[in-house]
């Protein structure tokens, strides 16, 4: 028989540690799959390895990678901190992405200077209203923001498809469903010649660093955590827990949607119906990586992007399916929900027989 | 006006519904059956995709249709049992292992299914499940017709909902499944397992959903697809807050749903020049919000539904 | 009385982490008797029975129990099952019912074999209506236990027990929630019950009724026995002394002179969703320098008072004038702004943001001050400084300010809220059940601060159950009756009990 107790304290080395295990075991676990694809293991972890860090290219491509993963990792740990289930990160992205190409694809003809702010400005508050929509439900009617936000995802991908059949086609896209690319000044610049790699990963580091700093020392933070941890407790303290709500939501949406931006404005130039596969949803499993803490996200979503950039270069040599990386990606999160069980509590085995003896 | 009449009048129109509605009928059994026990089993999308594909594969393996959902079902429990222990006695939020479990059910399906055919173009098919022919209910007036075009599996859902409504309100693990949603400490108190009676509504609610999968692959189409369940379970989760978690209203409610569905591909080819596509697609979704909208103010959750029980910790 | 003996609790103990809730505690029970296991808040009688019960495993030590032909054999420990089958039954002072099932459900729920396809609803109804009409415990079977009242639950959680065939009954704090008057009616069924060989150990730490209706007392203090007397041989001082160990003193009640109203309500009500959470037309005065004590049995009224004058409820009707002015705005801050201090019933609940700091638990409700923060951010010094001079000075123990507050002991959370409160020098303080949990020296010091506040010109309401709190400090007392004020001049307990039940003294 065992039995559940909490530890009396949390040791610090077990908190900053257990991602990097969780992380390692999931990495590890995929040999399961692979030897049941029939890839030699050795050899598979040796591309998966020289996917990421084998020349400046790969490396580069991580980063690449990395960037939108931040964004959505720091919309999720924010949402996460105040306890609002925000699980819309893919349709805010959309948002954001839509507004970009809206933006950008010649309705003000200006110079860089002041369109790749007009960019993000209305990236941001596209991927915010699709936030602060839900949270107001949430806040006027009761209506749980994971359904809604999730049901969101696939109304706003729908919309995509609409403008981009409509509104925001292409007439020289030979009939694909993509947008008109984005004016070359409204580009955000690249880091490196010859990579893809883009100015976007500086603007999510900022964020970063920004929600880290606002978090833990600024009211606004003191505020949001206050209502995430216990919301009865800060309603008797008499904060404003409607309004803690909604800028977080806003915030989170914005961040999101800063991804959508950075994608479109930064990487691909013009928008297509598959530009995220998936960020949204994989921002949770950064957050979640990083313990929700926005200085954690960013090498959480190295990690993550390190995954996908090395398991895609790996499928690609050993012919193995590039869903490994998914597979990879969600038993790590798996990993460290009973990591994080077992940083909070210990499991004890006790004899169910406590006979007379001892 | 006369032409919406006319359809909603139609056997064919009804029968559509029913069929487009019985994933949903499993889904939403499925989500109610863990919830009424404290539960929240957001890997109910996840879920789906296993039971597609466990479910189209066994079949194309050679496993005979029933044997198909017979292993959908096993797989579906299989990880409402991880869900289980995950929430359960470890007592992790419900919220996100479901979330991880969507993330690891669909991965794992996509990469099972990459592997087993790494090569085909375009998906091979399996013989689906055939309309049943049941003598007496399909005499019966308007019902008959409705009902002859289903297959065995629409059968199976509606047999559920009443098999759910028995043991829910007639037997005494019933009884103990509600009292363990509502209540852990009433559970505890009279010597039963709080973690047992959870896990076990898990399991057996995770099957469900793992059917309502099995169905798409194995009745309404004869292949597997990706995206194929398309936030289905996500809809199911917001149709068991409008049915209040009851086995009837659930029924119903997927009715209605899957009757507007079908009225929407209707109205489609009617009025289709004038309104774009996408909004009849983007229907179900925020007819769904809608729902949630209107019955959340009201709705009684289960009181202990998101809460995790510690023994010993009272 | 025979004395054949049924149960025996040999040297157990048991701690959680580094507290020791017991420590070698041994006990037995005789066939037919009422055993009160007497103690102050904390001394670990509640944890004694739940490893009888089987909610805890002991650390060591065992339990014999003894069946029908007086056969002893030793309990399975830590299966609650193991002693239902062994004829044991415990009601617990938390109710253990599922409010969406009926009576009749809760009472069989664990009786029936999961497996059974059928059940046999009305052989259970005829077996539990055998049972009320033999003990006298009636309630209603067929509506949700939800519906019911505190007192028909408690009725329906000792026919639960009595379904299962108890012989051995354990009834946690049963009279906490109850009017004196019905308290003496549950006893006496007791009793009835007891001479029908039923053996019964009641916890309790109210001296008059243990005195009144137990035929043993059996005292534990720091989860040690100190001491089993036979009640025949018992009375209020010796048994106290055994209970409390030395004598803490309590603080006199001084008559002071009463100032100008701080709150006044004037025809309010509130109609909330049953009798539990309704004002009916009600109206109060509250005078600065005097402690009102308002009591009651908990569930007619407190709550809504209470939310109303923390700023959580608004009124339907009426009119909430503090310090001579109408507050027009009824929400925490706005009562927070008004000088009006808030010490909450549920401490864990409402008072603390348990992961975050102790620092940022004391600041929490004065988020808005200049000397906290600067252009929205925190001033992180200040911040750790105004809160080592409260815990300094409201000996608040625990490991520091930087240290997340769920770290602290009960006491000390309350010492932190009251630091928190009390620090601003408010107008009015609510006081809700403020030493409810509390072990004897954290509630004298909750008391010693009231009167302290009392006598430094501030108006106090003080709600709690526990009717000997409100004698001692109380300088008016209002009884709440069914979301109404009773207001008397009487200090006796039996009247007070009586306006409690609703009837006119």
């Amino acid at each position: 028989m065992i039995r559940i107790e909490a530890r009396d304290t949390q040791s610090l080395a077990w908190n900053l540690g257990l991602p990097v295990i969780s992380a390692t075991l999931a990495l590890l676990l995929a040999a399961i799959p692979l030897t049941l694809a029939g890839a030699p293991i050795g050899e598979s972890y040796f591309y998966m390895f020289m996917g990421v860090f084998g020349s400046k290219f790969a490396f580069s491509e991580m980063l690449t990678r990395a960037t939108p993963l931040i964004f959505t990792g720091l919309a999720a740990a924010l949402a996460f901190r105040a306890k609002l289930w925000n699980i819309g990160a893919e349709g805010q992205l959309y948002l954001g992405a839509m507004a970009a190409a809206a933006i950008g694809t010649g309705v003000f003809d200006v110079s860089g200077i002041i369109l790749i702010p007009t960019i993000i400005v209305f990236g941001c508050a596209a991927g915010a209203i699709g936030m602060i929509v839900p949270a107001a439900l949430k806040i006027r009617f009761d209506a749980d923001e994971v359904v809604t936000t999730l049901l969101l995802n696939f109304i706003i991908v729908i919309f995509l498809q609409y403008m981009l059949e409509g509104p925001l086609k292409d007439p020289m896209g030979l009939g694909w469903p993509q947008s008109s690319p984005i004016m070359d000044q409204g580009m955000l610049p690249k880091v490196m010649e010859r990579m893809r790699i883009h100015y976007g990963i500086f603007i999510a580091l900022l964020c970063a660093a920004v929600a880290q700093f606002m978090l833990i020392r600024s009211v606004w933070g003191f505020k949001l955590r206050a209502v995430g941890e216990n919301m009865h407790a800060a309603r008797h303290a008499g904060l404003p827990i409607n309004s803690s709500l909604l800028t977080v939501a806003a915030i989170s949406g914005a961040l999101a949607g800063l991804a959508g931006v950075s994608e479109v404005a930064g990487l691909k130039g013009y928008l297509t119906a598959d530009l995220s596969p998936g960020f949204g949803y994989t921002g949770i499993v950064v957050a979640m990586l990083a313990g929700l803490s926005p200085a954690g996200v960013v090498i959480a979503a190295l990690f993550i992007a390190s995954v996908f950039v090395g398991a895609d270069s790996m499928s690609r040599a050993m012919g193995v399916s590039s869903y490994l990386a998914d597979l990879v990606v969600s038993a790590a999160l798996l990993c460290v929900l009973l990591g994080g069980f077992l940083t909070k509590y210990k499991i004890i085995s006790v004899a169910s027989q406590s006979g007379s003896s001892r | 006006m006369i032409e919406i009449l006319q359809i909603l009048l139609s056997e064919s129109f009804w029968s559509a519904s029913l069929r487009i509605a019985t994933p949903l009928i499993f889904g939403v059994l499925g989500a109610l059956l863990c919830e009424k026990s404290g539960v929240l089993n957001l890997g109910i999308e996840g879920i789906f995709v296993v039971g597609a594909m466990v479910g189209w594969m066994a079949v194309w393996l050679g496993a005979g249709l029933w044997g198909g959902v017979l292993a959908a079902a096993l797989a579906g429990a299989l990880f409402g049992l991880l869900h289980g222990i995950l929430t359960v006695p470890l007592g992790l939020s419900q919220h996100v292992s479901g979330l991880a479990i969507t993330l690891f059910a669909s991965s794992l399906s996509y990469f099972s299914y990459r592997t087993a055919l790494p090569t085909v173009s375009s998906p091979p098919r399996i013989d689906p499940f055939q309309p049943l022919d049941i003598p007496i209910l399909t005499n019966l007036p308007f019902l008959g017709p409705v009902l002859f075009q289903q297959t065995a599996l629409t059968f199976l859902s509606l047999f559920c909902v009443l098999l759910v409504w028995y043991v829910l309100n007639k037997t005494a693990l019933g009884v103990a499944i509600k009292a363990v949603g509502d209540n852990p400490n009433s559970v505890d108190a009279q010597g039963l397992s709080v973690y047992g009676l959870r896990i076990s509504a898990v399991m057996a609610g995770s099957a469900l959903m793992a059917l309502g999968g099995a169905f798409l692959t194995m009745s309404a189409f004869d292949a597997f697809f990706f995206g194929m369940v398309n936030g289905r379970g996500w809809i199911c989760i917001a149709l068991v807050i409008f049915a209040s978690w009851r086995p009837g209203k659930a029924l119903l409610g997927a009715i209605l749903f899957g009757a507007f569905d079908a009225l929407q591909v209707r109205l489609q080819t009617e009025v289709g020049a004038f309104v774009p596509s996408q909004v009849f697609l983007a229907a179900p979704y925020l007819l769904s919000i809608f729902a949630l909208v209107i019955a959340a103010r009201r709705a009684e959750y289960p009181r202990a539904l998101l809460t995790p029980w510690f023994k010993g910790q009272r | 009385m025979n004395y054949k003996k049924v149960l025996s609790l040999k040297n157990l103990s048991k701690s959680f982490g580094r507290i020791v809730a017991n420590q070698d505690v041994s006990l037995d029970l005789y066939q037919g008797e009422i055993l009160a296991l007497l103690g102050e808040n904390g001394a670990g009688k509640t944890t004694l029975m739940n490893m009888l019960f089987g909610h805890y495993i002991p650390d060591s030590g065992h339990i014999e129990v003894a069946d029908e032909t007086g056969h002893f054999s030793e309990l399975t420990l830590g299966n609650p099952q193991g002693a239902i089958a062994a004829g044991i039954g415990m009601v617990h002072q938390h109710f253990t019912l599922a409010e969406n099932l009926d009576a009749v459900d809760n009472i069989t729920l664990g009786a029936e074999p999961l497996r059974s396809l059928r059940r046999n609803r009305s052989k259970a109804e005829k077996k539990i209506q055998y049972l009320i009409d033999n003990s006298g415990l009636s309630a209603p079977l067929n509506i949700p236990v939800g519906r019911l009242t505190v007192g028909e639950r408690q009725r329906v959680e000792i026919l639960k027990a009595l379904y299962r065939n108890v012989r051995i009954l354990v009834l946690d704090e049963p009279t906490a929630v109850l009017t004196p008057q019905e308290a003496d009616t549950l006893f006496e069924n007791i009793a009835a019950m007891a001479a029908d060989s039923l053996s019964v150990i009641f916890i309790s730490h109210k001296l008059r009724e243990v005195l009144a209706f137990s035929h043993r007392i059996s005292v534990l203090r720091l989860g040690k026995n100190v001491g089993e007397i036979d009640t025949s041989e018992a009375d209020e001082q010796k048994i106290a002394s055994l209970m409390v160990g030395t004598k803490t003193s309590h603080p006199e009640r001084m008559v002071t002179s009463v100032g100008s109203p701080v709150l006044r309500l004037e025809n309010l009500s509130i109609a909330g969703r049953g009798r539990r959470d309704s004002l009916k037309n009600i109206n109060l005065t509250v005078f600065s320098g005097e402690i009102l004590g308002v009591a009651g049995v908990s569930g007619n009224g407190q709550a809504p008072l209470a939310g109303l004058i923390s700023g959580m409820l608004r009124p339907e009707a009426g009119q909430i004038i503090l310090d001579n002015q109408e507050v027009k705005q009824i929400n925490p801050a706005e009562m927070i702004a008004k000088r009006v201090g808030r010490i909450p019933e549920d401490r864990h609940r409402d008072g603390i943001v348990g992961s975050m700091s102790v620092a940022e638990n004391l600041i929490i409700e004065g988020l808005n001050e200049k000397k906290f923060q600067n252009y929205g951010m925190l001033k992180r010094e200040n911040i750790s400084k105004h809160a080592e001079a409260l815990l300094t000075d409201y000996d608040v123990r625990g490991p520091g300010s930087a240290a997340p507050a769920q770290l602290l002991s009960g006491g000390n959370i309350q010492k932190l809220i009251l630091a928190r409160v009390f620090h601003e020098k408010p107008l009015l303080i609510l006081a809700n059940q403020p030493t409810r949990g509390l072990d004897m020296g954290a509630a004298a010091d909750v008391a010693h601060r009231l009167i302290e506040a009392r006598d430094r010109g501030a108006g106090i309401i003080l709600i709690s159950e526990d009717l000997d709190e409100i004698l001692r400090l109380a300088d008016r007392i209002l009884v709440m009756h069914d979301g109404a004020f009773v207001e008397t001049e009487t200090r006796d307990r039996a009247e007070l009990g009586l306006l409690m039940a609703g009837q006119a003294a």
